[in-house]
Order: structure tokens, then C-alpha cells, then sequence
């Protein structure tokens, strides 16, 4: 008797039949990692709030016009320069010195501006006040705040050069890579503590 | 002669036996690093602003993301400054609705590392952003991302 062979199965639109879902899940791929720049907002305040008395020279300005044109501390300045403004403001360091609950609020000693006596005392002291109007465009706001943070990254970096050897970036990824190391925690919160980012948005000016 | 008559020879197929286990392969990364886009567009797509220092956002279920830009549908008028909650277009006003119906679907202890992104289009006025952000600070959803590309956008 014959034996039959078992025919066998053809395989070879198997392969079209996976392209053609392979396809379909490249196309429908969203592999966006959002990232963005984070900020928290400032919690709504009470009722009768009276806002605390800041001293003029220990607030930095920035207004932005509807015409997307920057005002800094009363002079126009090209949005290059507000990184170095910014910095040279932050880093100041004019204060006299003394010890308010364990935070020096007047000497800082890592500081390495001109210790001017018109611009900011401290950098836990130092406010930056972005002010625009309600008809600027988004993208300019988002540069501006971008700059200002470039300027926090740069003096937090220096320090944290000086202190420990290695840019905050650097010591900020190897914290994120290894959370329950106590050394590094601390050093991290040394520098954010002593370069705060402070940057307030005040409430925008009409545009009619 | 026709003894030494080169034979021909057909070139060898290649065996393409495998090639299902290598697209297979690849069909099983996609569809595991796949996420459906949730809402479906009703802006044009933003054309979101570049930053140098981004932060990434970790805990995508955490995030409840406010699209601003401009209405595809010409209905509700032209400018860059609509607002899109999950699939429609809305006002400013019903943003607190918005995160309190996002807060609905995590547990409670969750509720203080939820963040708002927005996506908004370079062209949108700060004026609505600051809307959107009044309206967050009112039911303190405090944590805000704005979304951007990472790059420089300074000439």
C-alpha cells in the first residue's frame, strides 16, 4: 500500500501576513516619551493673605510685552542676555549676614558676584518675578522660563563642581539611578538649598 | 563537446523560512511598546516650543494632559487659543471638572503626584495658559508640565 505523504502546509504568505500587522502597529505607535519643563504652582492664598514685604533690590524683574519684547530690571534686553542677567542677579550674594532658623539669609559664601549693594542678597533670598502679558506668545514665555532655569543649572552645577567634583546633572542622574543612596540625597538637597530655584509668575497684564 | 558544456546552474534560492520568526519578532516589540493614543485630536497638532531643561514624565497614568492650539473644526473659530480636554473643545472653566474626574481613577494616596501636562502650541497666548493655571491652582492640582521639545529654540 502507498503510503501518502502528509502534504505540507504552505508558509509562505505567513510572513506578508505578519508585515502586514507589523505594519499596522508601527503606524499606530506613539513611543513619545513627554517630557517638558515642570513647575509647581503656588498654592491659592487665603482670603485675608497680606504678601510679605520683599526688598526692591532682591526682586528681578522680567516683563514680557505683547510684542514678545523683554523688559528686564526697566531695560530692554534680547533674550541672549537674560541667562547672564539672570545669573549675575541670583549670584550676587550682597548681603551683610546673619542666621535666621539655621539658613544664612545675608553672607553667602559660594557666592562669586560682585556683592553689589542694588542687586540680591542671597540666593534663597533672590526672586525672579516673570511678569507677562496676556498677549504674548507662548513659545517666547516658555524661552524665557527656559533661560532662567539654564541660569539655576549653570550656578548649581559650578557649585556642585566646586563642592563634590562632579556637575549637578551628573550627581542629579546618579541619584535618580540609585534613590536610597543617603550621600547623594543629601548632596543633591545641599545644592538645590543653596541655589533655589525661585521664580514667580505674577498675573499677566490685560491686552485690551 | 557537449561534454564539457558548463551545466547551468540556477542561483540557490534563499531560504527565507526565517524571515516570519524575524518579523514576528519585531510584530511582538510593537505590540507591547504600544500605547493607543487615547483621545483623538480635535486641535491641530502642536507644534510644541523647545527647551533645554525638561524634565521627563515618569507615571504616564498620573499625567492628565490639556491640549491648547488651534480648532481643527473651523466652527469654533480660528486663533491658536482653544482649549481640548479629553475629546472635546472646551473653556477654560471646565478644567477643575476635568481633574477632578481624572483624580476619580487613581487611588487617593496617588492623588498628590498627579500632574498636568499641557501641550500647547507655540502660537497660543500666555493668557490662556494662565487661565488653564488659575483654574488648576483652584482645585490644587499644582504640579504643571509644560510640554516641549527638547532643543534650543534661541537663534
Amino acid at each position: 500500500m502507498a503510503r501518502r505523504e502528509t502534504p505540507e502546509i504552505n508558509a509562505g504568505s505567513m510572513a506578508d501576513i505578519a508585515f502586514l500587522l507589523l505594519i499596522f502597529f508601527l503606524v499606530t505607535t506613539t513611543m513619545n516619551v513627554d517630557s517638558g519643563i515642570s513647575k509647581k504652582l503656588s498654592e491659592k492664598p487665603p482670603l485675608d493673605y497680606v504678601p510679605p514685604i520683599i526688598k526692591e533690590r532682591n526682586i528681578f524683574e522680567v516683563n514680557i510685552n505683547r510684542n514678545n519684547q523683554l523688559l528686564v530690571e526697566d531695560e530692554r534686553m534680547d533674550v541672549n542676555q537674560l541667562k547672564d542677567a539672570a545669573i549675575k542677579f541670583i549670584d550676587n550674594g550682597g548681603g551683610e549676614g546673619k542666621m535666621v532658623d539655621n539658613v544664612s539669609t545675608g553672607l553667602c559664601d559660594y557666592c562669586k558676584g560682585d556683592k553689589s549693594v542694588t542687586s540680591s542678597d542671597h540666593p534663597n533670598k533672590a526672586i525672579i518675578s516673570v511678569q507677562s502679558d496676556r498677549g504674548t506668545e507662548y513659545g517666547t514665555y516658555i524661552i524665557v522660563q527656559n533661560e532662567l532655569l539654564r541660569a539655576y543649572t549653570e550656578l548649581r552645577n559650578r557649585l556642585s563642581q566646586e563642592r563634590y567634583k562632579i556637575s549637578y546633572t551628573e550627581l542629579e542622574k546618579l541619584y535618580r539611578d540609585d534613590k536610597n543612596n543617603e550621600d547623594l540625597k543629601k548632596k543633591v538637597e545641599a545644592i538645590k538649598l543653596a541655589y533655589p530655584q525661585i521664580v514667580s509668575d505674577s498675573e499677566p497684564t490685560s491686552a485690551n | 563537446m557537449s561534454k564539457f558544456k558548463k551545466k547551468k546552474k540556477g542561483m540557490p534560492a534563499v531560504n527565507t523560512a526565517s524571515l516570519p520568526d524575524i518579523v514576528f519578532m519585531l510584530l511582538f516589540f510593537f505590540m507591547v511598546t504600544t500605547t493607543m493614543r487615547e483621545t483623538s485630536l480635535q486641535i491641530d497638532t502642536p507644534s510644541l516650543p523647545s527647551a533645554t531643561e525638561v524634565k521627563k514624565l515618569e507615571h504616564k497614568s498620573l499625567v492628565s494632559t490639556i491640549y491648547v492650539g488651534k480648532a481643527k473644526d473651523s466652527k469654533y473659530g480660528v486663533g491658536y487659543n482653544k482649549i481640548q480636554l479629553n475629546d472635546k473643545i472646551a473653556s477654560s472653566d471646565q478644567v477643575p471638572a476635568f481633574i477632578i474626574n481624572a483624580r476619580t481613577k487613581v487611588s487617593e494616596a496617588e492623588i498628590p503626584f498627579m500632574t498636568t501636562s499641557i501641550k500647547a502650541d507655540k502660537k497660543s497666548s500666555v493668557g490662556t495658559i494662565t487661565d488653564i493655571r488659575l483654574k488648576l491652582r483652584d482645585v490644587n492640582a499644582l504640579k504643571v508640565s509644560y510640554s516641549t521639545n527638547t532643543g534650543s529654540d534661541i537663534r
